[in-house]
């Protein structure tokens, strides 16, 4: 609406594995914005709420976040958390995941398509799931601001591909946001902490969160971060730690007990809760406590000392050398370069990544500690505000700094016998673009398929799939004549672009673009929420904000109303109702009592009646001449409703 | 075929019409991004390179270029910007980053200054029929020989579960070799590089087709030389893990 785009606020969100986050620019300094609860961390758990059998599905319910948690222990068949390990993957790529995570998933999934997530009688993509996430965050901004939020920065890990990437964006719009940009989570923690200080030489960033690890390796100068490399793990986390715990101690119980909980989805609930919560007691504590009561009756009681909690996860943190190892190699620095670490994530708070992070980056020994200022849950989420008030472009603060990103895997194309030929190396600055050309191989081909695939491998089969194009449309010549150019972009959000055109014809080629494991556009707008769903745990700020827009629309609509010829078939006692409770509308839309608005709003609508219906007659008799009824319904029904319809178009007004 | 590429990058701004000096992509006058279309590399760097493709760069000053660039061209200055803007924007920012990749090293500089001046240099990707051209040099005809001989043995060797360590320590010696020539070969690029300048700075093209001509070859001699040593090595450290 008239909105001044300078002072809408761009918020910038944490989308994590485990815990979500929404944060802003307040002034010159980065803020997060806590929840109904008063809690900065949204839990990523979303959960069906229980419904009568026979409900509508637009009475239907979502729960997000500290609300959702019980959901998970007392109905674990309707809840869902971790849900980003889904994200963009296809069903052959997350086999691993179903062993250790309760994910309920369709039974009828073929490969390559999109994932569906069950819960109760309902099915959801990761991207919906994540959509529920985003959507509380939103609210909660809105809440805080008193005004709607329709602009975000949201992170992904950087070593997020292609498709997990266009799975988080297509969740940010059908959660009603625009996503201005998508920004490496370690990027954003450099960002956050790059603000204070001009700060000028390499920073390294290591991200260990609850289901991706990320490193990056960073050139700062006079408000410049050029990242020069980056690597990862999308699929290592604080999450395999407890899956750890949670493996040692379903055995222990299954010999000691003799009952396998295995098959108790509640019992591993209440079971995972617990390690997790041994697992952060061990970060402080000497040694850590299990204490369950089982099915049975019988107590499970375990000790676990801090030396065999970092005996058992040493090869989980070992993991995370690697990436740390190449990141530094594909930079071409070595660990004495880096001038300054920054830990990220929850999972760095264990002193034992803290010990492994000191070797492989040579910190104590050369006199240096990694920098925890800043909260380690939080401070992604910091950072994204940054960049969201850089592409808003209102803070001073902000006005000099940029971010140069890579892109963290390389980019190919399938070629002869299976091999893959790179266009764009892993670590190229983005936006990144290759220009490649085809040709054909039959005389008269008019169509060539091409297979895009991103990763490190020499085989396509090892790489991963991003798409299969076909350009079409090629004006038929002799085999090897025609001559195509394709230019693949790889966008600021890491996002691949395509476009292709015939050179000797100058014909644009058309590309018709298959998503391995993405949606397309138009199944992204049939999962854009609000649909159904009324379920609101921050209801009132949310419903003062859609009273006000009501108000705003029904308020446009009245003020056009006398220029339309139905306005003459009415009293004037009906004119001066209509204008009275106009001002009362205006009046009390400014301020902030809900029910004054509402009530406000009935009046204008019963004042407005008998226009409306005078305005509805003489639309249905202008679309009736020389037509059938059923095909001047029809009509209308397509055409610009603005003009046939009342000016409250079918708004209905809401009683408790 | 590779044509000789033709600018027609406009000379004037879109929106203040200005003459576009210093870097095609934005007008220095009114500071507003410019389409990307038809422009190269060397023009992109055009005040560091010069306009006539110079090899010998200040690789310091290439890199202030480039921070100055992004800073006026990256798609967060133009969030708020019209879509046409923005697209621009995004063009001519890959532009930028990818002219900076190519031309911050002097074998991707070099290659593709090459490319420009009509030489067909490296594999070109035709589609599906990619024609892997790998020709030895005829004075390494012999060697190279020789040396698939032994890379096969140590292969039989490998799959019989054993491992002959003076072939080992052999073909060692033979990749040190071929990395030392490679050094050579970047040395001389460097050379023939300044040459190729001089020639622009004297006005003599014939000195500049024959500076060219040499860059070609040796670039030929360095791919060729390049996947022998990734091939030897990658012998070497199988033959080592058995």
């Amino acid at each position: 609406m008239p909105e001044d785009r300078a002072t809408e606020r761009v918020i910038g969100i944490d989308l994590g594995t485990t815990n979500s986050l929404v944060a802003y620019m307040e002034g010159d300094k980065p803020v997060v914005i806590p929840g109904v609860d008063g809690s900065n961390l949204v839990p990523s758990i979303v959960a069906l709420d229980v419904t009568p059998a026979d409900a509508a599905a637009s009475s239907r319910t979502v729960t997000v976040g500290n609300s959702a948690r019980r959901a998970l222990i007392e109905t674990p068949e309707r809840a869902v958390y971790s849900v980003k390990r889904l994200m963009g993957r296809g069903l052959e790529d997350v086999q691993d995941e179903l062993k250790l995570f309760p994910f309920h998933l369709a039974d009828d999934i073929q490969p390559g398509e999109v994932l569906r997530i069950r819960l109760g009688e309902m099915q959801f993509t990761p991207s919906e799931i994540s959509a529920y996430i985003l959507r509380q965050l939103k609210r909660n901004a809105e809440r805080y601001f008193g005004a709607a939020v329709t602009k975000a920065v949201i992170t992904v890990p950087a070593y997020f591909n292609d498709a997990q990437r266009q799975a988080t964006r297509d969740a940010g719009r059908m959660a009603g946001l625009e996503v201005l940009r998508l920004v490496n989570e370690p990027t954003a923690a450099a960002l956050a902490y790059g603000l204070d200080r001009a700060k000028a030489g390499l920073i390294a960033v290591y991200d260990f969160g609850g289901g991706t690890f990320d490193v990056s390796i960073l050139k700062l100068n006079d408000g410049i971060f050029e990242v020069i490399a980056t690597n990862g793990d999308t699929h290592l986390g604080g999450d395999d730690i407890d899956n750890l715990l949670l493996a040692v101690a379903l055995d222990e119980i299954r010999n000691e007990h003799g009952v396998d909980l295995r098959q108790q989805p509640d019992a591993i609930q209440a079971l995972r809760k617990a390690v997790i919560e041994a697992k952060i007691a061990l970060s402080t504590e000497p040694s850590a406590k299990l204490d369950i009561e089982l099915p049975d009756g019988d107590r499970y009681q375990r000790e676990i000392p801090r030396e065999v909690f970092e005996q058992l996860i040493a090869p989980v943190l070992a993991r995370t050398a690697g990436p740390c190892k190449q990141a530094m190699a594909d930079a071409g620095v070595k660990p004495e370069q880096i001038e300054e670490l920054v830990l990220v994530g929850g999972s760095t708070r264990i002193p034992a990544v803290r010990v492994l992070v000191d070797q492989v980056f040579e910190l104590s020994a050369r006199g240096k500690q990694p920098h925890t200022e800043l909260n380690p849950d939080e401070v992604v989420a910091l950072g994204a505000a940054v960049q969201a008030s850089i592409l808003a472009g209102n803070s001073t603060t902000t006005d000099e700094l940029l971010l140069l990103d890579v892109t963290p895997l390389s980019l190919g194309i399938e070629a002869l016998g299976g091999v893959v030929a790179r266009i764009i190396q892993r670590n190229s600055t983005i936006p990144a673009s290759a220009t490649e050309h085809f040709t054909t191989g039959v005389d008269g081909q008019t169509n060539v398929a091409i297979h895009v695939l991103q990763g490190e491998r020499e085989l396509a089969a090892d790489c991963r799939s991003l798409a299969r194009f076909d350009l079409k449309g090629i004006p038929p010549m002799q085999a090897g004549l025609p001559r195509i150019e394709v230019k693949f972009l790889i966008d600021a959000n890491g996002i691949l672009q395509v476009s292709a055109r015939e050179q000797r014809s100058g014909i644009q080629a058309q590309i018709e673009v298959k998503p391995t494991y993405g949606l397309t556009d138009e199944q992204v707008e049939t999962m854009i929420l609000d649909s159904f769903d009324h379920a609101e745990t921050d209801f009132e700020a949310r419903q003062l904000i859609e009273a006000r827009q009501e108000a705003e629309t029904i308020l446009i609509a009245v003020n056009k109303a006398p220029a339309h010829s139905a306005w003459q078939l009415i009293s004037e006692t009906e004119k001066i109702a209509i204008h009275i409770a106009r001002l009362h509308l205006e009046k009390v839309r400014c301020e902030t009592d809900l029910k004054a608005i509402r009530d406000a709003v009935t009046s204008l609508d019963h004042a407005t009646r008998n226009f409306a219906e005078k305005m509805m007659d003489a639309a249905v008799s202008g679309a009736m001449r020389g037509k059938t009824m059923q095909s001047a319904s029809d009509d209308m029904a397509a055409a610009n409703p603005a003009e046939i319809h009342a000016p409250h178009a079918f708004a209905q007004a809401e009683f408790e | 075929m590779t044509s000789v590429v033709t600018t027609s990058a406009p000379a004037a701004c879109w929106a203040c019409r200005a003459a576009l000096g210093g870097s095609p992509l934005l007008c220095a006058a009114c500071g507003k991004v410019q389409p990307a279309a038809g422009i190269d590399y060397f023009q992109v760097f055009g005040s560091v390179v010069g306009f006539e493709r110079r090899l010998t760069i200040d690789t310091a000053a290439l890199e202030r270029e480039f921070h100055r660039l992004s800073r006026r061209l990256h798609p967060d200055r133009f969030a708020r910007a019209t879509a046409q803007e923005q697209e621009w924007s995004l063009a001519a920012t890959a532009l930028l980053n990818d002219a900076y990749r190519t031309l911050r090293e002097l074998v991707q500089r070099t290659e593709y200054l090459l490319k420009l001046e009509g030489f067909e240099i490296g594999e070109e990707f035709a589609g599906k029929n990619k024609t892997a051209k790998r020709q030895p040099p005829a004075d390494l005809l012999e060697e190279v020989f020789e040396l698939n001989m032994q890379l096969e043995e140590m292969r039989m060797n490998r799959k019989m579960g054993e491992s002959d360590p003076a072939l080992h320590s052999e073909l060692t010696a033979v990749s040190l070799r071929f990395e030392s020539e490679l050094a050579k070969l970047d040395n001389n690029l460097v050379e023939k590089g300044a040459a190729w300048d001089a020639g622009a700075a004297a006005g003599d093209s014939a000195g500049r087709a024959t500076a060219a001509k040499d860059m070609a070859a040796q670039l030929d001699r360095r791919r060729y030389l390049r996947n022998l040593v990734r091939d030897v090595n990658e012998a070497l450290s199988t033959d080592k893990e058995s």
